[in-house]
């Protein structure tokens, strides 16, 4: 089935007379192309984006970080196993061992949160209120172990833990709103209805999937433990000496938190240790399962628009039977036939994958204008989505053109 | 010798029954003769015409081609056929309406794998012969009906095959553009093409130097055009 350039370029110019004749019902013909290859473009770019972010900011986190937290992370689906739920949690006592007892880890930050309930916490300065920020009760390590840059003023010293001073580190938002072109440090604010006076202003921090990172309010550990004595539970992030001992010292840590926990030597760890890749294992996981879902949608926007590009097809073959029979009785083969219907039904779905893929880039830079969520164009799923498109043409032009090629040029020469 | 047929017989089947279209049809027509075959309808000459232009195979019987035996070829050896050897031309003129003069005339030159520019030169040197140099941008639309049959005229030429085959080349056309056309006709002839119409219009078979009757599918008798004769 061999096809010459030109005889390319003259299915081509036919086909694109074709669909300027038939304006209206070549573009509804393609809209489930298009609508599938804009779909699948959105979203790919929001993905994109949204990975891109995620990856900068999983980067920021350092690479020699280790979490150890009671439970994996990521999504859970149904409900966890009694052990899991009977698991004992991580506590500040837990810190105090690694710290002691781990010589490849130089830092060890426990973190506790507060969320009062029913309606979240606040903080005011005068008239103004930060929205439900997040507070969390930490150690100086803190500073060090997340990279903590200070927009203003100082982080907490052990001067602050040791005494439960009334001391806050703002986050950037919290600051926004509650300073707005005022300078924040020495002035007292109300958290959670007890008085605080703030010290510094971490530096704004990148968005994460469209969320704040900078709406929160550190407090000193001592503090916390004093105003929230049943909050216990919490979680630990720990600095390696280095990125080049992270396994070590991931071994010395689960290591000491099992024999602290108790757990037997043929029993799996009942806590998790994790570092930024395993977040970024779980973070891909979440966005494949969103793959999967686009991949299902747009298929069947595809196999729509596919149905739609045979019937057409179909029409057209029917409407063009004295065509068929002319260039047959001039010399058309059977293959030459076969081409220029199928090359016409990819030259349609094509345009629709064109179009959606214009659509879909037009989505993506209306997410980036009107959304926190960042969109960034992926080149690779815009050639994917352009080749699909025309794939779909010439899987459901396959059966139109072999019709047209059947036409029987004796009777199609008589056919009004 | 340009064509040889030897014992033509088409038979149709119509639900059971046998119909014979075509019942032995012997005749040989030479390079370069003007031959017009004249029948009513219902004769066969539609069919005879189809098995000449090698639209179509014979039931029974030889035909050679230019010395190539058509009769047993399969579709797309006949496609090759058609488009080296045969010129069509039709009552209807059955140009590619969304294409242009030039486009048509090219698509014979397109299926032989003719490069671009040898295709486009060759075209319009066939729309020159017809006089229509001056519209070969325009739709078979925009043309008139004389004017469309000089294109397909010319795209019969554009190849040029050894037969011209003109099923009712006029037709459709009003009696002073008939007169034209076969002027064209005539022309070609002069030119050394060999040329065969088919037609049931006595006026028309009288520009050929053969006349050959078609009745029942026999070949019933053959004259000498008087055009010619005078």
């Amino acid at each position: 089935m061999a096809l010459q350039l030109f005889e390319l370029r003259e299915a081509m110019t036919m086909a694109m007379a074709a669909i300027r004749t038939n304006k209206l019902r070549s573009f509804l013909t393609v809209l489930g192309v298009l609508i599938g290859v804009s779909s699948v473009i959105g979203m790919v770019s929001l993905i994109t984006g949204l990975n891109n972010s995620m990856a900068r900011q999983i980067e920021s986190l350092g690479s020699n970080v280790i979490y150890i937290s009671k439970y994996k992370p990521g999504i859970v689906m149904g409900n966890r196993s009694s052990d899991e739920r009977n698991r004992k949690g991580i506590f500040f006592e837990d810190a105090e061992a690694i710290a002691a007892n781990c010589n490849l880890v130089s830092a060890v930050s426990p973190e506790n949160n507060y969320w009062r309930w029913p309606s979240g916490n606040t903080a005011k300065y005068e008239k103004n209120e930060a929205l439900r920020p997040a507070i969390t009760g930490v150690l100086p390590a803190y500073e060090e172990v997340n990279n903590t840059e200070m927009a203003e003023g100082r982080f907490f010293n052990d001067i602050d833990v040791h005494f439960r001073r009334m001391t806050c580190v703002l986050g950037a938002d919290v600051s926004a709103s509650l300073f707005p072109g005022l300078d924040p440090i020495g002035k007292d604010i109300m958290v959670n209805d007890e008085r605080f006076s703030v010290i510094g202003v971490v530096a704004k921090r990148e968005s994460l999937l469209g969320e704040s990172m900078n709406n929160f309010v550190l407090i000193p550990y001592g503090t916390f433990a004093k105003l929230y004595p049943w909050e216990k539970e919490l979680w630990l992030a720990c600095r390696a000496q280095s990125a080049e001992v992270m396994p070590q010292a991931i071994d010395q840590i689960t290591e000491l938190m099992r024999r602290r926990r108790g757990v037997a030597y043929d029993k799996p760890d009942d806590f998790a240790v994790f570092t930024q890749e395993t977040l970024m294992d779980q973070y891909k996981k979440i966005t494949g399962v969103i793959y999967l879902a686009m991949i299902v949608i747009s298929s069947i926007g595809l196999m729509v628009g596919g149905v739609g590009v045979m019937n057409i097809m179909l029409v057209s073959v029917t409407e063009r039977t004295r065509e068929i029979g002319i260039r047959k009785a001039i010399g058309a083969r059977r293959r030459n036939i076969i081409w220029q219907f199928l090359i016409e039904a990819m030259t349609l779905s094509g345009l629709g994958g064109v179009i959606g893929i214009l659509v879909g880039i037009g989505l993506a830079i209306l997410i980036n204008a009107v959304s926190p969520l960042p969109a960034a164009v992926s080149a690779v799923w815009v050639m994917i989505a352009f080749t699909v498109a025309v794939l779909v043409g010439l899987v459901f032009g396959i059966y139109p053109a072999y019709r047209a090629a059947k036409v029987d040029p004796i009777v199609s020469l008589r056919y009004e | 010798m340009l064509i040889k047929t030897e014992n033509l017989w088409k038979t149709y089947n119509m639900g059971g029954e046998e119909l014979h279209a075509l019942r032995g049809v012997t005749f040989c027509i030479d390079k370069g003769e003007y031959v017009a075959i004249m029948g009513p309808s219902g004769s066969g000459k539609s069919t005879l015409m189809n098995l000449i232009g090698c639209l179509d195979t014979p039931s029974k019987g030889t035909y050679q081609l230019n010395g190539r035996q058509v009769a047993s070829m399969n579709d797309d050896e006949l496609a090759f056929i058609r488009n080296k050897e045969i010129g069509f031309v039709f009552q209807t003129f059955n140009l590619l309406p969304r294409a242009t003069a030039l486009h048509n005339v090219e698509l014979p030159l397109i299926y032989n794998g003719t490069t671009a520019e040898t295709r486009i030169d060759l075209a319009k040197r066939a729309l020159e012969m017809v006089d229509l140099s001056d519209r070969m941008m325009h739709r078979p639309n925009q043309l008139s009906g004389g004017q469309r049959q000089r294109v397909a005229i010319a795209r019969a030429l554009v190849n040029n095959p050894s037969l011209i085959l003109a099923d009712e080349p006029t037709g459709n056309l009003d009696t002073k553009t008939g007169v034209e056309i076969m002027g064209v006709f005539d022309r070609l002839h002069e030119a050394g093409n060999t040329i065969i119409i088919v037609t049931h219009e006595h006026d028309v078979a009288q520009y050929a130097n053969r006349i050959v009757h078609i009745r029942d599918g026999q070949i019933e008798r053959e004259e000498s055009g008087r055009k010619r004769a005078a």
